[in-house]
C-alpha cells in the first residue's frame, strides 16, 4: 500500500505541498466512485478504531467523518465535550492519552482552541485528524472545497475565488486560502474591514471591501457564515447593514458570471450571508460539497490511517 | 567574623563610575576600602581569584514572581531565591499577584518573614496598587509602605480606571513609594493571547495589538506629569511604547521603562507551533518592535533589565494554547541572554552599562541601599564571566518550574558566583 503519503496526521493545509493536496483529491476520486456502487464499503481500515472527539458542536463534519469511517470498515466511537471527562476537569492531554490507552488508532478532533490538534499530534502515537481548531484550520473542509471546484471546473490554477464574510474568525477561510494559493488560484477576501483586516494581504491574497466589484470577476464565490458565537458586538453595526453591504442577495447574484460556482461550508444562515433562493439556485454546489466531503474524508482517513508509527 | 578578598577582577561599579582592575575587600558582610580594614587578625580570609571576571555590585531583578503565598506548586520563596542566586542576583523584587494578593500589611509581613527564614538572597516585596488587584479601590498604600514594600504595582493586572490610577499615583507620591505599571488596556487587548500581526492572522489565534500597551504607556506619561511622581512601565515590548517613553523622558517626565530578555531574543514567529513556553504577557512582538527595543536600550530610553520570572508547573502549561497561563521563567537565563544579545551579538551596550541597568538603575528607582560597591555598602557582589560559553539546560534549574523557551540555547556570558552579605550563596 504505497501511496506516497507520509503523514500520520492531517493538522492543516498550510503544511501540505501541492502534490500532497493533489494526492488527496485523486484518492478521493476513487472513493467517490465507490459511493455509486451497490456495496459502498471497503475493508481498508478494518480492525482500526476511530474516535470522533468533538469538543465543539458539529453536525455535518462529525457525521461525514463517521460515515467515512464506516465505509472504510473502521470501528467508530463518538465523544462530545458534554459527555467527556473534560467537564470534570480532565485536561485534553489526559483525555486523549486515555483514548490511546484503549488503542484508538485515529483521533478526529474538533476543538475551540487553535493548535489543539498539533498539541495532541506531538504527544500521541495515534493519527490526529483536525476537524476544525478554533479560527486556525479546517483542512478537510478546504480539501472538499478544492475537490468540488476541481470537479466542476476541471482545474483550480488560474481561477478567481472570492471568499466572502467573516474571515478573521474563520478556520474554513484560512485552510481555503492556503490550499487555493498552493494550487495556483487567485484569492480575494471580501467582508467588513473589522473581519477582513488588511494584514491578510501578507498571505498572498487580495482584500476588497466592495463586493459588487468582486462578483463579476469571480469563478467561485465561497460564502462564510457570520459567527455570532465568536464575536463581540463592535465588529459590525448589525445584520441588516451586513446584508446591505455584503449579503449575496438575489439582485447581487445577477452580477455573477453564469458559470460561477456558489459555495458555502454550512451551516447557512438564509437571508443573511446568502439569499434563500440563491442558496438553492442552479449555480449553488452547496450539497455537492457535502457529498464530496465524504469521499475526501475517506481519502484522508485512508492515507493517514495507513501510516504505521 | 569573616573576610574575603576578591583579587584581580575588573571592578565595575556604575554608581561610583568605577571601572578598573582592582581587589575588592569584604569584612563582616560589608565592603571595606583596603586590606588593613579587615581588622580582626583571627579572621580567616577567603581569597577569590577573579582574574578575567567582572566584579559587579550584586545584581537586582526588580520584576519576579515567587508565587508564595498561594502557588507553591509553581515556585516557593526558597526555590525562587535559589534560582535568583544561580542567575547572579542578590536582590529580587517579588510581585503582589499571590493568593492572597499582597495588598495588605500582613501578607507583606508573611513574605518578609518567610524570606528571612528560607531565602538565600534579598527578597523585597512589591505591594498592590488596588485591593485584590481589582483596579477599583486603593490598597492601604501607606500601611504597605510601613510594612516594607519597595514599590506598588498591580502587575499581571493593570488599573484600567484612569481616575483610580491618578489617585494611586498622587497617594504614592505622598508616601514616597514608586509606582510600577503593567501597561495593558483591557478593552483593546480583549481575549488576545498573542501579538496581533502576521502570525495571529495566519494561525487564527486571538491577537492583541501593540496599541493595547501603548495606550497605557501614554496614560502613565500623562499621569506622571499630572501627579509629578515617578511611574515605571514594566516590560515594555512595543516600538510605540519606546517612542512615547523617549519623547517623555527628553522632556524630563518622571517615567521609565524596563525590558525582558524574551522580548528581544524572540519574535512572534516563535508561536507557530503553538508551544505554550512562548506564551507570555505581554506577548512576543514583531521584528520591528524588537529592533525598537534594542535602540531604546542603546539610547537609554529603557533603563532597567529584568526577567518577569513567571514560573508555572508543567501540567499547567501542557494544555491548549488559549488555556495555558502566560509567562516564562527567566532568573537563570536572563544575564546570559542579555550579555549574549546586547553586548556580544547586537553590540548595543557595553558590559558596564549592562551592569548599571541591573544595579544602580533599579536601586535608584526603588530607593534601596543596594546596587553599589561603595565602602560601607552591604557586600552583595556578583562575579560575571562575560565570555563564558554555556548551554541552557532547564533540567538543571534551581527554580521549581521549567517553563523556558531557551532550553538548549548556547549563550556567551553568565554570572559565576553570587555573594550576599559577604557570603557566597551560589557558584558555578
Amino acid at each position: 500500500m504505497s501511496t506516497g503519503w507520509t503523514r500520520k496526521d492531517l493538522l492543516g493545509v498550510r503544511e501540505l505541498s501541492a502534490d500532497e493536496i493533489n494526492l488527496v483529491l485523486e484518492t478521493a476520486d476513487a472513493f467517490k466512485q465507490l459511493g455509486t456502487r451497490e456495496i459502498k464499503k471497503v475493508p481498508a481500515l478494518r480492525g482500526k478504531t476511530l474516535v470522533n472527539f468533538f469538543v465543539e458542536p458539529s453536525t455535518r463534519t462529525r457525521t461525514s467523518f463517521e460515515l467515512a469511517a464506516f465505509r472504510l470498515s473502521a470501528d467508530v466511537i463518538n465523544i462530545s465535550a458534554t459527555t467527556s471527562s473534560l467537564t470534570k476537569g480532565e485536561t485534553l492531554k489526559d483525555t486523549a492519552r486515555n483514548l490511546e490507552a484503549l488503542h484508538a488508532d485515529i483521533l478526529v478532533l474538533r476543538h475551540s482552541s487553535a493548535g489543539a490538534p498539533q498539541f495532541l499530534a506531538s504527544r500521541l502515537k495515534a493519527s490526529v485528524i483536525n476537524a476544525g481548531d478554533g479560527a486556525h484550520e479546517h483542512p478537510t473542509q478546504a480539501l472538499l472545497d478544492l475537490y468540488t471546484i476541481r470537479e466542476r471546473r476541471g482545474k483550480i490554477a488560474g481561477l478567481h475565488v472570492a471568499i466572502i464574510g467573516d474571515i478573521l474568525f474563520s478556520r474554513v477561510a484560512r485552510s481555503n486560502i492556503f490550499g487555493l494559493l498552493k494550487l495556483g488560484a487567485h484569492v480575494t477576501l471580501v467582508g467588513p474591514s473589522t473581519l477582513v483586516p488588511r494584514e491578510f494581504e501578507k498571505l498572498g491574497v487580495e482584500v476588497s471591501y466592495q463586493i459588487d466589484d468582486v462578483l463579476p470577476k469571480a469563478d467561485v464565490v465561497n460564502l462564510l457564515r457570520i459567527q455570532h458565537e465568536r464575536q463581540r458586538r463592535e465588529y459590525f453595526p448589525g445584520i441588516r447593514e451586513y446584508i446591505r453591504l455584503f449579503g449575496l442577495t438575489k439582485e447581487r447574484a445577477k452580477r455573477l458570471k453564469p458559470d460561477c460556482l456558489i459555495m458555502h461550508p454550512g451551516p447557512i444562515n438564509r437571508g443573511v450571508e446568502i439569499d434563500s433562493e440563491v442558496a438553492d439556485g442552479l449555480q449553488s454546489v452547496i450539497l455537492d460539497q457535502v457529498t464530496n466531503g465524504l469521499a475526501v474524508r475517506m481519502a484522508v482517513l485512508y492515507l493517514c490511517g495507513g501510516i504505521v508509527t | 567574623m569573616s573576610a574575603t578578598i576578591i583579587r584581580n577582577g575588573r571592578v565595575i561599579d556604575p554608581a561610583n563610575k568605577r571601572d578598573e582592575i582592582a581587589d575588592l575587600y569584604i569584612a563582616d558582610g560589608k565592603i571595606v576600602g583596603s586590606k588593613s580594614e579587615i581588622r580582626n587578625p583571627k579572621s580567616e580570609i577567603e581569597e577569590i581569584d577573579a582574574k578575567g571576571l567582572i566584579v559587579a555590585p550584586g545584581l537586582i531583578d526588580m520584576h519576579v514572581h515567587l508565587r508564595e503565598p498561594g502557588f507553591a506548586h509553581k515556585e516557593t520563596i526558597e526555590s525562587g531565591a535559589r534560582a535568583a542566586a544561580a542567575g547572579g542576583f542578590t536582590t529580587v523584587v517579588c510581585m503582589p499577584n499571590t493568593s492572597p494578593a499582597a495588598d495588605n500589611p500582613s501578607t507583606i509581613a508573611w513574605i518578609k518573614d518567610r524570606a528571612a527564614t528560607v531565602a538565600c538572597v534579598n527578597v523585597l516585596p512589591a505591594g498592590a496598587i488596588s485591593k485584590n488587584l481589582a483596579g477599583e479601590e486603593l490598597a492601604p498604600i501607606g500601611s504597605l509602605m510601613q510594612a516594607g514594600v519597595v514599590a506598588i504595582t498591580d502587575d499581571g493586572h493593570c488599573v484600567q480606571n484612569h481616575e483610580v490610577m491618578r489617585r494611586a499615583v498622587e497617594y504614592a507620591r505622598m508616601v514616597g513609594v514608586p509606582v510600577l505599571d503593567h501597561c495593558q488596556d483591557y478593552n483593546l487587548v480583549g481575549n488576545g493571547v498573542v501579538h496581533e500581526g502576521y502570525w495571529s492572522i495566519l494561525l487564527g489565534l486571538p491577537g492583541w495589538p501593540a496599541a493595547g500597551e501603548e495606550a497605557m504607556v501614554m496614560r502613565n506619561i500623562l499621569l506622571a506629569e499630572l501627579c509629578d511622581h515617578h511611574i515605571h512601565c514594566q516590560h515594555v515590548t512595543t516600538a510605540g511604547g519606546v517612542r512615547l517613553l523617549h519623547e517623555a523622558r527628553s522632556r524630563g517626565v518622571k517615567i521609565s521603562g524596563e525590558v525582558c530578555p524574551h522580548h528581544i531574543a524572540l519574535t512572534d514567529e516563535a508561536i507557530q507551533n503553538f508551544d505554550t513556553d512562548y506564551k507570555m504577557n505581554p506577548p512576543l512582538r514583531s521584528q520591528a518592535d524588537v529592533d525598537a527595543l534594542l535602540e531604546g536600550i542603546a539610547d537609554g530610553t529603557l533603563s532597567i533589565l529584568c526577567s518577569d520570572h513567571a514560573p508555572h508547573a508543567d501540567f499547567e502549561k501542557e494544555v491548549e494554547f488559549d488555556a495555558a497561563p502566560f509567562g516564562v521563567v527567566g532568573l537563570e537565563t536572563e544575564v546570559g541572554l542579555f550579555i549574549d544579545l546586547l553586548v556580544h551579538k547586537h553590540r548595543k551596550i557595553d558590559i558596564a552599562r549592562l551592569i548599571g541597568m541591573y544595579t544602580v538603575e533599579p536601586a535608584r528607582l526603588l530607593k534601596i541601599n543596594a546596587g553599589t560597591l561603595s565602602v560601607g555598602a552591604c557586600a552583595d557582589v556578583t562575579l560575571v564571566d562575560p565570555e563564558l560559553e554555556w548551554t541552557v539546560k532547564v533540567d538543571q534549574f534551581q527554580s521549581a518550574s521549567r517553563n523556558s523557551p531557551f532550553n538548549g540555547w548556547k549563550l556567551r556570558g553568565r554570572a559565576v558566583r553570587t555573594i550576599v552579605g559577604g557570603k557566597t550563596v551560589w557558584k558555578l
